[in-house]
């Protein structure tokens, strides 16, 4: 019974990931101790930058909505056999987009804030179309393409907020508050953190990446290109359309990600100096949650209260938040070299007997 | 403004731009040519430009001079070759996704350098370097008529590395064993394995070099441009030298081609605005074009670009 | 006369298998020696071991009468040992004398002195009468220089025992018989050679002696003058084989589907079908035979909607089909079993269940208005693994789980009970054991016998002739002649396969 519920795969593939993050902890543990901070006052203030409060519970969700949305991009991708690396550049298109339409338009909230998020998707989807485009018709690798159009993201909408919506600040005006996702309600409740609606938005999210590839044959589809474009194709399935709509799919979800930032979090967008950093992070989200919904969330909520929880240990232990980067970047590795995961894992069992 | 001009102040200003790109693109091909995917050259670059800082000060406070700077920049080749090795054994020795490493590597790299830089400085970016590189007039050459005030005047001597550089790495490629070796294993790494060249060794030696090279281009940028480190100190250069690589299709002399003129985009976006003609054009489609002409080289509207055939996989023995 | 290779008793495992169990094979100097086997008997594993990619868990290798560890290929060159590989080990961006000198290059300075290593390689191959262009690229040159730049590579680093593993698989008969003179000229100066195949006719043609395996056993070694191809086909598989497929005379009836005057480009922009005509009629399972290459693949892929059709027609019941999108195609009651079942028949990480609805699973009942229903789809995979016999712990295992038999089975259940017309299989049985093979043979003349028409492209001859009723031969993107199954034979079909006209009686052909 146990075996059918946990088949010998679905088990490694629990326990990748779950080991993944225990040695990026640990190896975080020892940089800590290398560099003079004492480990268990470093985590223990990390631990409590994330739970003590509700100011951090409130803060910790509100910075993994972005995270979910960006790591159900590049998750949805993935599953097609794409690998995303745009997010980044779709994520800021969709934030531009979506404050635009909160500045410019003047409507009841009913519309305008669902009006905000849909082009906010639509500018993401739009990014995301191109490299779709371009590797279905020109076979041009999509990594490549995705780095090169988040360059082009960031230098262009830098320019068009300094051209036509520059106010006093480096930044866009705020948004009108019937385009807002903030909640004085979740405020009051989080002792004021910057806590808003989006997280709803990124929950909605989830539920429909794992409907669209696991309940519609739409995702079937995608899925099997993913794994296999040449039995696609002989199965009569277009594959070229596949790639394309997978690449606008989590370019939308990338733009709407981008919007809760513009729309919940920020009210407004600033001129980036440089990335904004939630794209990134949605590759190491999609990485550690194997591209499943939950996976997303889960992984999402470590790394959001990571980062949340990082302001704390800096205050209150020394470390420098920087740490959490290091730690992040090593779950990354581990669970990108899984094949070493699964070599000690093989070699456990074979000790065992 | 006469054309004279306008070229003393930019020709002199894309070679500056460029050669930072120069050798962090040479040291890409190394890796690319051997069969592995590197996006990881701006983490690379970061923790050259780290090196070349950190070296610089430290040599400084301890009163060794101008020559600080030198050693500074060997130290950020053997540092980036190290530090390469972080890609290296996940990509090559685990068989890790060779982009997702690249991208580990790069969040690597920004958050151990400035957590380094707030341990050791208790701030978050350097004090700047007392010994930077300057521009220097070539004697002799840049009293030549024309080409003296462009390519020999006001120059930095790191260009002149990097432009040597190149045709060193053409040979190396092109007229060597181990050039003939390091791309056979990123074309076809059976066909290496059997005729008893290491594969995984050639990519490691592949994987450093790119480090290596990286590591120079980052310290020079920091050296030479910015004079101190933070985590902003190199932003988007890596994955520009990326774009030059691809853009010069794995060519040591392209890869010099695209540079110079990604920096010639660079440096006309800076001082676009005194040249006539050019001040009506925003800036932004100088910022973007090195990233567009990419794409568009990529899709083949600019000269098919090819890729080494076996890039991206990693080598297991005895599998098809 | 003393052995110049003698692999004694070896034994290589791999996880769940043994490759090898106790196999012995000796080589004498100068001799053709064949190792017979068939597709994963363990052939492969045994060179593996000799060449050094493999290291044996028991048994010694000696190497001209002294005990040798054969680490890595880098060991096996010095003592000799070359290989000249079925999937040929050349750089296609390189040149000829770059493929061959890569790992042991003459140098001047540090420079490869390339002049000095093309006239080396050009000394070489007049030698021993192998024609090549030292600076040619790989990616222009034919597949049989191709295959002599790989005995060359051997050569030059001074191998004198040659593995050859199913050299002839890739090439022409002409080139064939251009290989086999080589091999003769080869022994002639002094090489051993062992030639790794299960082509029976090809080791009655050269070999001096055979050494069979089957299922990871050594069954023994026999001379070849002692023997014959009934022989060496039991030892092989292990019992007597009857290569014939029982099934009664065919009742061909109305014309299912007619192809007229078709053109077909290939990848490269070549006419590989060129204007070809050919019917096909319910009850009758007809031949596609042909030396790979020759148009049949681009011939398929355009019936099945995958490759367009430049010009011409492609008639199903009647009703034109030409390019149409494959999905069209298959709706309209054609089913495709296709030559590379993990790249074009599975997707192999997809459950059974998932493959078995890879061309129905937006149709009623396992989707309903976009949603797909699961208890459907595993409902009819549980019914088909039954009907087929797919050996398969569940349908809810991945695809990749099973072996190539099994997969095949699925694939062939998944095309059939579309009950399609028109039922296209191409090389159903490459890379399957007997066993597999002969399931599938009765299963095409069961399909036939149901009234469908069955169209079996295969390079084999032995499969052509044993299940068609009658047989089309394509040559250079054309069918140079229909004949009846019974009424030719392998030496007719063979001449018309490379452009030879029909046979008259008794008329020589040379070549």
């Amino acid at each position: 019974m146990v075996n059918k519920l946990f088949p010998k795969g679905r088990l490694v593939s629990l326990a990748v990931p779950l080991i993944a993050v225990s040695l990026g902890i640990l190896i975080g543990a020892i940089v800590m101790l290398v560099s003079g901070y004492n480990p268990v006052l470093g985590y223990s203030a990390l631990l409590s930058g994330i739970f003590s409060e509700t100011y951090y519970i409130g803060e910790t969700i509100r910075s993994m909505t972005p995270l979910i949305l960006a790591g159900l991009a590049v998750a949805f991708a993935f599953r097609t056999g794409l690998f995303n690396i745009g997010v980044e550049g779709q994520v800021i298109v969709g934030w531009l987009a979506s404050v635009y339409v909160g500045i410019i338009f003047d409507l009841p909230a009913i519309i305008h804030l669902p009006l905000a998020i849909l082009v906010g998707a639509l500018a993401g989807a739009m990014w995301g179309f191109i490299p779709g485009f371009l590797k279905a018709r020109f076979q041009v690798h999509e990594v490549i393409v995705t780095i090169m159009m988040n360059y082009i993201a960031l230098y262009t909408v830098n320019y068009l907020i300094r051209a036509y919506l520059l106010v006093p600040g480096e930044r866009t005006e705020t948004i009108s508050p019937s385009a807002s996702l903030a909640s004085s309600f979740l405020q009051s409740l989080t002792d004021f953190s910057r806590l808003h609606y989006g997280f709803i938005v990124a929950l909605l999210g989830c539920i429909i990446m794992w409907f669209i590839l696991w309940r519609t044959s739409k995702g079937y589809e995608l899925r099997a290109v993913g794994f296999n474009q040449h039995a696609s194709m002989y199965a009569g399935m277009n594959v070229q359309r596949n790639i394309v709509l997978s690449m606008v799919i989590s370019g939308g979800f990338a733009g709407v990600a981008g919007s809760m930032e513009g729309l919940g979090t920020y009210g407004y967008m600033s001129i980036l100096s440089g990335f904004s950093g939630v794209g990134f992070d949605g590759i190491a989200v999609a990485l550690l949650g194997a591209n499943t919904a939950v996976g997303v969330l889960l992984a999402s909520f470590l790394f959001g209260g990571l980062q949340v929880g990082a302001i704390t240990m800096q205050s209150r232990a020394g470390v420098p938040t920087e740490l959490v980067d290091i730690v992040i970047a090593l779950i990354i590795f581990f669970v990108a070299s899984s094949y070493l995961i699964r070599w000690i894992m093989n070699r456990i069992k074979k000790e065992g007997i | 403004m006469d054309l004279m001009q306008v070229l003393a102040l930019v020709i002199p200003a894309a070679i500056y731009a460029a050669a930072p790109l120069i050798l962090t693109g040479l040291g890409g091909l190394f890796s690319e040519r051997a069969g592995v995917v590197n996006i990881g050259l701006e983490g690379l670059m970061v923790v050259g430009a780290f090196t070349g800082i950190v070296m610089t000060l430290t040599l400084e406070g301890m009163g060794v001079g101008p020559a600080s700077t030198w050693i500074a920049l060997l130290a950020a080749v053997l540092i980036g070759a190290i530090f390469s090795l972080f890609h290296a054994v996940a990509s090559i020795t685990f068989r890790a996704d060779q982009i997702v490493s690249g991208v580990a590597l790069n969040f690597l790299a920004v958050g151990l350098t400035v957590f380094l830089v707030r341990l050791m400085y208790n701030k978050g970016q350097t004090d700047a370097i007392r010994n930077r590189i300057y521009r220097f007039d070539v004697p002799v050459l840049s009293d030549i008529p024309i080409i003296g005030p462009l390519l020999f005047a006001n120059a930095y001597i790191t260009s002149y590395i990097a432009l040597a550089l190149v045709f060193i790495v053409y040979y190396v490629v092109y007229y060597t064993p181990f050039g003939l070796r390091l791309r056979s294993v990123g074309e076809h790494p059976m066909a290496a394995d059997t005729m008893g060249i290491n594969v995984n060794k050639m990519r490691y030696i592949g994987v450093m070099l790119s480090g290596a090279f990286a590591g120079l281009g980052g310290a020079i940028f920091a050296v030479t441009v910015a004079g101190n480190f933070s985590g902003t100190t190199i932003v988007g250069q890596g994955f520009m030298a990326l774009a030059a690589l691809i853009f010069g299709k794995w060519n040591p002399l392209g890869v010099m081609g695209a540079a110079l003129f990604f920096g010639l985009a660079q440096a006309l976006s800076i001082t676009g605005a005194q040249i006539p003609g050019l001040a009506n054009i925003p800036s932004v489609f100088l910022l973007i074009a090195p990233y567009v002409l990419t794409i568009l080289a990529l899709a083949g509207f600019v000269g098919r670009a090819d890729a080494p055939k076996a890039i991206g996989k990693p080598y297991v023995k005895g599998s098809r | 006369m003393s052995y110049v290779i003698e692999m004694n008793n070896i034994r290589k495992e791999f996880p769940g298998i043994v490759a090898n169990d106790n196999i012995t094979l000796q080589v004498k100097k100068g001799e053709i020696h064949a190792l017979l086997g068939e597709n994963g008997a363990g052939k492969s594993t045994l060179m593996n071991v000799l060449f050094g990619l493999y290291q044996p868990e028991k048994g010694e290798i000696v190497v001209r009468g002294e005990k040798v560890r054969i680490t890595d290929p880098n060991v096996a060159n010095r003592l000799g040992i070359g290989m000249v590989h079925q999937h040929f080990m050349l750089v296609e961006k390189f040149t000829v004398t770059e493929n061959i000198i890569l790992g042991n290059e003459p140098k001047k300075g540090g420079k490869i002195n390339i002049k000095k290593a093309a006239k080396e390689v050009e000394k070489i191959s007049n030698q021993y009468g192998l024609r090549v262009d030292p600076h040619a690229k790989i990616e222009n040159i034919s597949v049989g220089m191709q295959q002599r730049v790989e005995i060359l590579k051997t050569l030059y680093r001074g191998a004198d025992i040659l593995i050859f593993d199913e050299p002839t698989a890739v090439l022409t008969p002409q080139e064939i018989q251009e290989l086999i003179g080589i091999m003769k000229k080869l022994v002639k100066e002094g090489k051993s050679i062992i030639l790794i195949t299960h082509k029976l006719k090809e080791i009655m043609a050269v070999c001096d002696r055979c050494t069979v395996i089957r299922r990871g056993k050594g069954i023994g070694t026999v001379d070849v003058s002692e023997t014959n191809p009934d022989k060496l086909a039991s030892m092989m598989v292990g019992r007597e084989v009857n290569f014939g497929v029982e099934k009664d005379p065919a009742q061909p009836k109305e014309v299912v589907v007619s192809v007229k005057d078709l053109v077909v480009k290939d990848s490269r922009g070549v006419d590989a079908v060129n204007k070809l005509n050919l019917d096909m009629r319910a009850g009758e399972i007809l031949g596609l035979a042909g030396i790979e290459g020759n148009g049949q693949s681009e011939l398929i892929e355009a019936i099945t909607g995958l490759k367009k059709a430049e010009s011409g027609s492609i008639l199903l019941n009647g009703k034109e089909i030409t390019n149409m999108k494959p999905r069209r195609v298959t709706e309209a009651g054609i089913g495709h079993i296709p030559e590379d079942r993990h790249k074009h028949g599975l997707v192999l990480d997809f459950t059974i269940g998932e493959n078995i609805v890879l061309q129905t699973y937006y149709q009623k009942p396992y989707s309903r208005s976009g949603a797909l229903s699961y208890p459907e789809i595993y409902q009819k995979a549980r019914a088909l693994i039954k009907d087929f016999d797919v050996r398969t712990p569940s349908e809810y295992t991945p695809a990749r789980a099973l072996s190539g038999g099994n997969q095949q089975k699925a694939i062939i259940a998944r095309e059939v009970d579309r009950s399609p017309d028109f039922l296209i299989a191409a090389q159903p049985t490459r890379g399957l054991d007997v066993g597999a093979i002969e399931s599938i043979h009765r299963r095409l003349v069961v399909e036939r016998d149901k009234g469908r028409a069955v169209l079996l492209m295969s390079l084999e001859l032995d499969e052509i002739l044993n299940v068609s009723d009658r047989i089309a031969v394509m040559y250079e993107g054309e069918i140079v002649a229909i004949v009846d199954a019974d009424q030719t034979n392998e030496r007719e079909l063979g001449l018309l396969m490379a452009g030879g006209k029909k046979e008259k009686e008794g008329e020589p052909h040379g070549e």
